[in-house]
Order: structure tokens, then C-alpha cells, then sequence
């Protein structure tokens, strides 16, 4: 049911990441006896209304009580139960920030957890209910691994490794329904190996989540200019894809991270992290939301406020490509 | 069939060798300072729980079927290492490595289940929310082991408290028993002028908690209502009057004692006291 090829991925990025996300939880429901998904009066936004019915000894409502969440998943999960908690991001990492701090860093207890509409996509409901801040934050927590799914075909790979990961994940969903599919077919997805999506040798773009389909969209408009562009899917942010990095260093002139996500801590941070260990690095472009909460509005109007779009992309790279060569 | 005053005389002779134990991890902290004023309030209770009531091998603390308890006042673990040494679990001789570099005892719980520290506790709020957890585990798998939580009353300010408060009793977690510590102390001065909480026993009783309150220091008080247990369908809330430091003519609610250096002649004069029984 949950294979990928070119009618899942189509089904699945018409119905969204976080649709997407309740159809796994069906097959988890099916697989593993002691599963426990857990949410924070979020069913319906994450699409486990099936689940909740086909499955209610496996399921736990805590109300709207995020610290309460993580504790009784940790208290779960310390009897070797299989848990898993989501809801929607800012309140999924940042409400129970310490109880992810010290119940599944410090103390090591296994949780899975899902970010629901992360980044920008809920810009209508404003900034409470948008996410810039999350892998920032919980990149910050020794233990946690943390995980920027690329598509929803992605998504359902990163869900099902996380639950065989050997410590707490953290699963960042960004996008919305018709979320642009990035893998129509299926491939390998292991944690912490990112994937190369096209080649080039002047620009390489490292990016997560949403933005490495329009990643993808900047690089043949790259091309179009006569820039050879690479294009990388870091969908693990920690821990990040060392080697990748190394291998990007020796064969470009430029590096350019983009992601839904403050420049501050996320992606960005992460490779320049790298790039600093690195003799004789190439410069780094980091592009991203800048360290301001902006107005509400529309997942494509706020993106093209904080340029993020294909074109605005691409020609903040066409500039700082221009002053290197 | 438990002896009633076999067991009342057990626990007694349990705590006074458990605030031997506490001093001596007192003293071994040195200019380290210790929470003694919070071990001390709570050790009738744990070892009422360890010393008679629990489920429990000190032998084998992972033992699929034991009680589990958690020190959600993680402050308070000189009044759970000293249970835990009584029990077996944890040796003697790690009394005195108390809050040395590298010891498994420091000044807040770190989970070893291996020495029968049930999990990390310190920051205040968190080890109802893991009870529960636990006790839905249990549940589960109809295992029969119940699990005590307990909690301090300055504790209680934490919101956390309240959204587990208010979920075991909506999940009718019977196999659940928490203690509040109320000794009416919390860090910085009584409860009464930081925050007042008011009637906390009345709070938990409308947060649909099965709610009594006792003397946290008579044994027979403690006994009797963890051996009666919870109702079924309810958890149980077990209100323990308790006083700040008990035991010691220096220490009996004086806030000071929250966190402090014991000193060899303090720590004399507490050993003098346990053997006259100066104070009860």
C-alpha cells in the first residue's frame, strides 16, 4: 500500500504530507503490535481519523497538552513501547521543548516525532501557527536525530526509518496538499545519507524539505544561464551528510543552502558549520527566512516575501555567483 | 497476609537507618551543598513505599513486575537513594561518593535501572507525565505493577502537573498513586507567600483524583492508605503533611535547609539525635 511509484507519489502530493502521514500510521497500525501514536487534539489535521477508529488501543488523545504529549510518550516508550507523537510543529518541538530536552536527549527514551505543516504553510493563520524555528531548536538537543523530508514519497520513507531509528527522531512535514513530488519512484532513503538530485560543477544547491523541488526548478533556471548547477536533497539535518559536504566542497564554486527556515540554526547553519572545518571551503550563500516574523498571508506570497521562490532564488545565486568568478 | 504492626515497626526501623544514610551522603557533599531540608521530608513515605508497601526487589530493580516509582521532587533523592540503599539495590559504599565527579549519585536522579533509578528527574514538573505513561503501558499489557509518583508541593506550581493531573484521571489510571510532599516550603520561602496554592488536596479532588490527605510522618497514616489503595477507575492522590527537614532539631522547617552544607558537628549532632530519638 505504501510503496512508492508514480500513482502513490501522485496520490500522495495531491493529498499532502500530512494525509500522506495518516496513511503510513495505517500500515504502522497493521505492522507493530505495540504501537502508540499519540497527538495533541490534532486528528483530524493529521490525518488520523482512520487510524484513530481502526486502531483505538493504539491511539492516545492528551488534549491540547504538548509537555503532557512527550512525557506519557517517553513513560511509553521507557516500557519498550513503540510511540509516536504529532502536532502541529511550533508546538510539537517548541511547547514541549524541555520535556524533548530531557526525556528523549538526556534520559534517551526513543520517540518519534512528526511536525505537522512546518515553515510557512499556515501563513494564513500567522506567525503562531508557522514553524521557522524547529530544526534550529531541536538540532540544539544532543540525541535527537532530525529529519526535512523533501516530498511526501519521502515522507513515508522518513517516517518508516524513524521508527526503526536507533534514537528520537524528529520529522519535519512542510508543504501543503499538491506538494510538488520530488521522487516518483522508489529509491534508497537512509538517514543521515543525503541524495544528489542533479549535477554541476559551479553551483551546488543544498536544500530541505519543500524547497528541494524548487531547488530543482532553480537549477534548470541556472542552467538556462549557463551555470552548471548540483542540486542535493539534505533531508537529514542532523546528523548532517559530512561526506556529502566534503565531496561538494571539492567540485564547486559556490554553495548555496535553501530552506523554509531562519537563516538563524537550520540547514544553512548546519553546512557553514562544515564548510568552516573545511581548507580552503568555497563561500556559502545561505537562503532562507530572515531573523523576523513577517505579516500573514499565503504560503506562495510569504515565500516570495522572504524570496523564495524559484526565480528570486535564482537570482540571488546569479549575483553572488557573479562576484566570485 | 501482612502483619499490620510487624510492618509499621519495619518501615520505622527502615527510615531511621535511611537518615543514617542521608546524613552520611549530606556530609559526603561537603561545600557541595545538599537538598536535605526536601530528602528529608519525604523519607517516612519512601520507606513506607520501599520498606513494606512496593512490589519490589531491591535484588533485581528491572524486574518486569515491580512497582515503579519516580521522584518527580528530583531534589529530593536523598530520600530515594537512602530507600534504594536499604533496599539492596544501590551498595552501601556509594553513600559516600555522593555528588563526586563520575558518581552514579548526584545531586538530582540519573536514570540506572541497574541501580534502581527509575528515571532522570530535576527539572520539576515532568515525573507525573512519565507515571502516567508507565501506568498506560502497564495497563496495556494487563500487568499488574502500580506506579508511585512522588511530587513536591512547590512542585504543583508547574502547569505540566496540571495537564498530567488532569489526563490520568480522564484515562482512569487506577494502578496510579501520587504523593504531594506538602511541606509548605518551597525554594525561596513558604508556599503560602511565593505562590499560594491555596487547598492543593481540594485541587486534585476536582481534577477527578480519589484525594487523601495524612500526617506524612505516621507511619500507620501512610500504611493504611497506600494498603487500601485507589478505587477502581480513579488514581489516587495521597496528601502528606510533612514538615521541611524533618528528624533534626536544626533542619525541622527551616527553610535554610533547602539547599545547605552540613557540617561535621551538625552532622554529630543529627547521629546523636537518631539514637536518642530526640525529635519524632
Amino acid at each position: 500500500m505504501m510503496e512508492l511509484n508514480p500513482a502513490n507519489a501522485k496520490r500522495w502530493s495531491r493529498i499532502g504530507s500530512r494525509a500522506t502521514f495518516g496513511l503510513v500510521a495505517l500500515e504502522l497500525g497493521n505492522s507493530i503490535d505495540d504501537l502508540m501514536i499519540l497527538t495533541a487534539d490534532v486528528s483530524t489535521s493529521a490525518g488520523l481519523d482512520r487510524f484513530k477508529k481502526k486502531y483505538p488501543e493504539k491511539y492516545l488523545d492528551v488534549g491540547i497538552a504538548e509537555q503532557n504529549l512527550v512525557g506519557i510518550a517517553a513513560g511509553l516508550a521507557s516500557e519498550g513501547v513503540v510511540a509516536v507523537t504529532t502536532t502541529f510543529a511550533p508546538f510539537q518541538t517548541m511547547r514541549c521543548c524541555e520535556q524533548i530536552k530531557v526525556n528523549l536527549g538526556y534520559m534517551k527514551q526513543k520517540v518519534s516525532l512528526v511536525g505537522l505543516a512546518s515553515g510557512l504553510v499556515l501563513g494564513t493563520l500567522g506567525y503562531t501557527h508557522c514553524c521557522i524555528e524547529d530544526l534550529s531548536i531541536m538540532r540544539s538537543i544532543p540525541g535527537i536525530t532530525v529529519v526535512s523530508p523533501a516530498d511526501c514519497g519521502e515522507t513515508v520513507k522518513a517516517i518508516q526509518a524513524a521508527i526503526k531509528h536507533h534514537q528520537s527522531v524528529y520529522i519535519r512535514l512542510t508543504g501543503g496538499t499538491n506538494n510538488p513530488v520530488v521522487f516518483e519512484n522508489d529509491y534508497t532513503f537512509a538517514i543521515g545519507k543525503s541524495i544528489k538530485l542533479a549535477d554541476g560543477d559551479d553551483v551546488a544547491v543544498i536544500a530541505t524539505g519543500a524547497m528541494v523541488y524548487e531547488a530543482l526548478e532553480v537549477a534548470t533556471l541556472l542552467e538556462s544561464v549557463a551555470i552548471s548547477t548540483a542540486v542535493h536533497n539534505m533531508h537529514t539535518i542532523k546528523p548532517i551528510d559530512v561526506d556529502a559536504i566534503s565531496e561538494i566542497c571539492e567540485t564547486s564554486k559556490l554553495v548555496v543552502t535553501v530552506e523554509e527556515h531562519s537563516v538563524i540554526g537550520g540547514l544553512g547553519s548546519a553546512v557553514a558549520e562544515q564548510l568552516a572545518q573545511i581548507e580552503n571551503s568555497p563561500p556559502q550563500l545561505i537562503l532562507g527566512i530572515p531573523d523576523r516574523y513577517g505579516q500573514g498571508g499565503s504560503y506562495e506570497d510569504l515565500k516570495r516575501d522572504f524570496e523564495l521562490t524559484k526565480d528570486q532564488i535564482a537570482n540571488n545565486i546569479i549575483k553572488r555567483f557573479q562576484q566570485i568568478i | 497476609m501482612k502483619n499490620r504492626e510487624l510492618e509499621l515497626k519495619k518501615i520505622e526501623g527502615y527510615a531511621r537507618r535511611m537518615r543514617k544514610h542521608i546524613l552520611a551522603m549530606s556530609l559526603a557533599a561537603g561545600g557541595n551543598s545538599s537538598h536535605l531540608g526536601g530528602g528529608l521530608s519525604i523519607v517516612d513515605v519512601t520507606a513506607t513505599l520501599f520498606g513494606s508497601i512496593m512490589n519490589y526487589d531491591g535484588s533485581n530493580p528491572n524486574w518486569e513486575e515491580r512497582d515503579r516509582f519516580i521522584l518527580s521532587k528530583g531534589h529530593g533523592c536523598l530520600g530515594y537513594y537512602a530507600a534504594l540503599v536499604e533496599s539492596g539495590a544501590i551498595s552501601v559504599e556509594e553513600v559516600t561518593t555522593f555528588e563526586e565527579t563520575g558518581s552514579n549519585l548526584i545531586g538530582h536522579p540519573v536514570m540506572n535501572r541497574e541501580i534502581g533509578i527509575e528515571f532522570s528527574n530535576g527539572s520539576l514538573g515532568m515525573g507525573l507525565s512519565l507515571g502516567i505513561g508507565v501506568a498506560i503501558a502497564g495497563k496495556r499489557r494487563t500487568q499488574g505493577y502500580k506506579v508511585y509518583v512522588v511530587l513536591g508541593d512547590g512542585e504543583c506550581n508547574e502547569g505540566s502537573v496540571w495537564e498530567a493531573g488532569m489526563s490520568a484521571s480522564h484515562f482512569k489510571l487506577d494502578n496510579l498513586i501520587a504523593i504531594v510532599d506538602r511541606n509548605n516550603f518551597q525554594q525561596t520561602g513558604t508556599g503560602r507567600d511565593i505562590m499560594d496554592m491555596g487547598s492543593i488536596a481540594e485541587k486534585w479532588i476536582s481534577f477527578g483524583w480519589e484525594t487523601v490527605e495524612v500526617d506524612g510522618h505516621k507511619y500507620s497514616d501512610l500504611y493504611d492508605v497506600f494498603e487500601k489503595g485507589t478505587i477502581p477507575g480513579k488514581p489516587l492522590m495521597v496528601i502528606a503533611h510533612t514538615k521541611k527537614g524533618k528528624g533534626f532539631d536544626f533542619s525541622e522547617n527551616n527553610n535554610d535547609w533547602h539547599h545547605a552544607v552540613l557540617t561535621k558537628k551538625q552532622y554529630q549532632s543529627a547521629l546523636e539525635q537518631l539514637e536518642n530519638c530526640v525529635v519524632r
